[in-house]
């Protein structure tokens, strides 16, 4: 069975030791998706699995057979008119300089807001057996804390999720209640 | 990497068979095996994948928790019965890794674990008895600030990294494990190993031998449970000194309790002393900190750890008075 990759049909590599990252950027040639530490500690390399984030640097790409994979080129169309709306949200938000980590953190917060739809608790979420998900600008920062940016661009990186996925007031209110998802 | 076959299995029988070839070893989510395989610290020569395996959560009448081996750690996290009745599980794991890691790991990798200790994994440049048995330990003389205070030996100084375990360890969790003769089932507590003169044999597990499941025993206590990770920044670290606790109070005498230390040890730590101590005792801080003294008392401080016994002391009394705060 192959591996789906934005929407195409690709075989599985031969070799078993080949990374999921290694697999996209060397065989697929699809280099957005970026290598970092290549030990899960900076989610440069973030991908969607089945809409799930996870790094695929520790990801073995035979493990990941029949699944669906979505990088950062699946995510515009292709077309630079076209971004995906967090993808213009970094742009107008400063969510970068270098841009080394930007597709890592775009597809980390994708992953992200799917988390929070499901009312899934973080380590910032007072009651973790609550139903809905009381965002805030804690709760983000906590959430995207497995993408690192060296050049220091989180303020913006957060500022353009909160456009995309809280309410306007999240880029200001640090400890406010900013807007609940119902689950 | 060194060349391994890959085979995925499609129930614990094939994979039992498959995992009991020599150098075999199992695969769940890979975010410490692969990691390890790329660093040259572990070498199997098959990956059996067993993630495909044992994914449910099976709610027991009995009102005991069934967790699949192969369940991911946030889906764990996430899952509403854990989050009611058990939140020192929950918030456990969600102080662990990253999210990303979360998605990826299994509940029986996390089980397997292996340290974090950067001698262990220095293959080219560092002496270390749990990768090379008898070769010595650079840890102990070394820059020592994140290892062991309790239960360590001359051989290894090393500590367990994982959160959730700390958790499943105060809940009096048992791990179910299938072996080509059979099924077995065995404490969280007793699964680990101290490091000994063996700090490469970490768990109960021989070789082979496939967990399949974790059970969490009802426990109405376990409703009022917390967890705190220190830890050198505020998120995706590894725990300095964690605590999971559960605590039931009643007319200000504690009733009963459940704690359990991380980042100190070899092993989740069950703090069973300080647990006797408590029990029967009064619900306030300074019995609290006279507990945490009495577990700690062992303790012993490598060059540059000592500050985790104070931290390990503080952060018992600070967890539990909240939650004999949250009682009262």
């Amino acid at each position: 069975m192959p591996i789906q990759v934005n929407g195409s049909m690709v075989s599985i590599p031969d070799d078993p030791r080949m990374s999921l990252l290694d697999m996209l950027r060397e065989h697929l040639h699809l280099t957005g998706t970026k290598v970092g530490c290549n030990q899960g500690a900076c989610g440069a390399c973030t991908v969607l699995v089945d809409g799930e984030r996870i790094v695929s640097c520790l990801a073995l790409a035979v493990q990941y057979e029949g699944r669906a994979i979505t990088t950062v080129e699946g995510l515009s169309g292709g077309n630079n008119g076209d971004l995906h709306p967090l993808q213009a949200a970094f742009i107008e938000h400063d969510g970068f300089q270098c841009g080394y980590c930007t597709p890592g953190q775009i597809c980390s917060a994708i992953g992200m807001a799917g988390e929070i739809a499901r009312g899934i608790p973080s380590h910032v979420t007072e009651d973790v057996a609550a139903e809905t998900i009381v965002l805030s600008r804690a709760e983000f920062q906590e959430r995207m804390s497995g993408n690192l940016c060296r050049c220091g661009a989180h303020n913006g990186i957060i500022d353009a999720i909160s456009e995309v996925y809280g309410s306007a007031h999240a880029a200001q209110d640090d400890a406010g209640l900013v807007k609940e998802i119902a689950q | 990497m060194t060349p391994f076959n890959y085979s995925r299995a499609d129930d614990a029988e094939q994979a039992l068979a498959l995992g009991s070839a020599p150098g075999a070893k199992f695969l769940g989510g890979g975010t410490n095996l692969v990691d390890l395989m790329r660093e040259t610290v572990e070498r199997p020569t098959a990956l059996v994948d067993v993630t495909g395996l044992a994914e449910m959560i099976e709610e027991r009448e009995d009102g005991s928790l069934l967790i699949g081996a192969g369940v991911r750690n946030s889906a764990l996290a996430a899952h509403p019965a854990v989050r009611t009745r058990y939140p020192v599980l929950s918030r456990a794991i969600l102080a662990g890794a990253s999210a990303q890691i979360r998605n990826m790991a299994t509940v029986g990798g996390n089980l397997l674990q292996r340290t974090r200790c950067t001698y262990f994994y220095d293959n080219e440049g560092a002496r270390c008895n749990k990768r090379t048995p008898g070769q010595g330990c650079d840890a102990i003389d070394g820059f020592n600030r994140i290892h062991a205070i309790l239960g360590a030996s001359d051989a290894c100084v090393a500590t367990h990294p994982s959160d959730m375990c700390v958790a499943l360890t105060a809940l009096d969790a048992v791990v179910h494990i299938s072996c080509t003769g059979g099924t077995r089932s065995v404490g969280l507590n007793d699964f680990h190993r101290l490091p000994g003169a063996r700090p490469d044999i970490e768990t109960v597990l021989e070789p082979g031998d496939l967990i399949t499941a974790v059970e969490l025993p009802a426990s109405p206590i376990a409703a009022h449970s917390s967890y705190r990770k220190v830890r050198d920044r505020a998120s995706y670290a590894f725990a300095l000194v964690s605590v999971g606790a559960a605590l039931e109070i009643e007319g200000g005498i504690v009733k009963d309790v459940r704690l359990a230390l991380g980042g100190v040890a070899h092993k989740p730590w069950r703090a069973l002393k300080a647990e006797t101590l408590l029990k029967g005792g009064p619900a306030n801080a300074t019995a609290f900190r006279a507990a945490a003294e009495a577990e700690l008392a062992d303790a012993k401080a490598l060059n540059d750890n000592g500050f985790k016994i104070e931290l390990a002391a503080r952060t018992i009394t600070a967890v539990l008075s909240e939650l004999a705060g949250a009682e009262v």
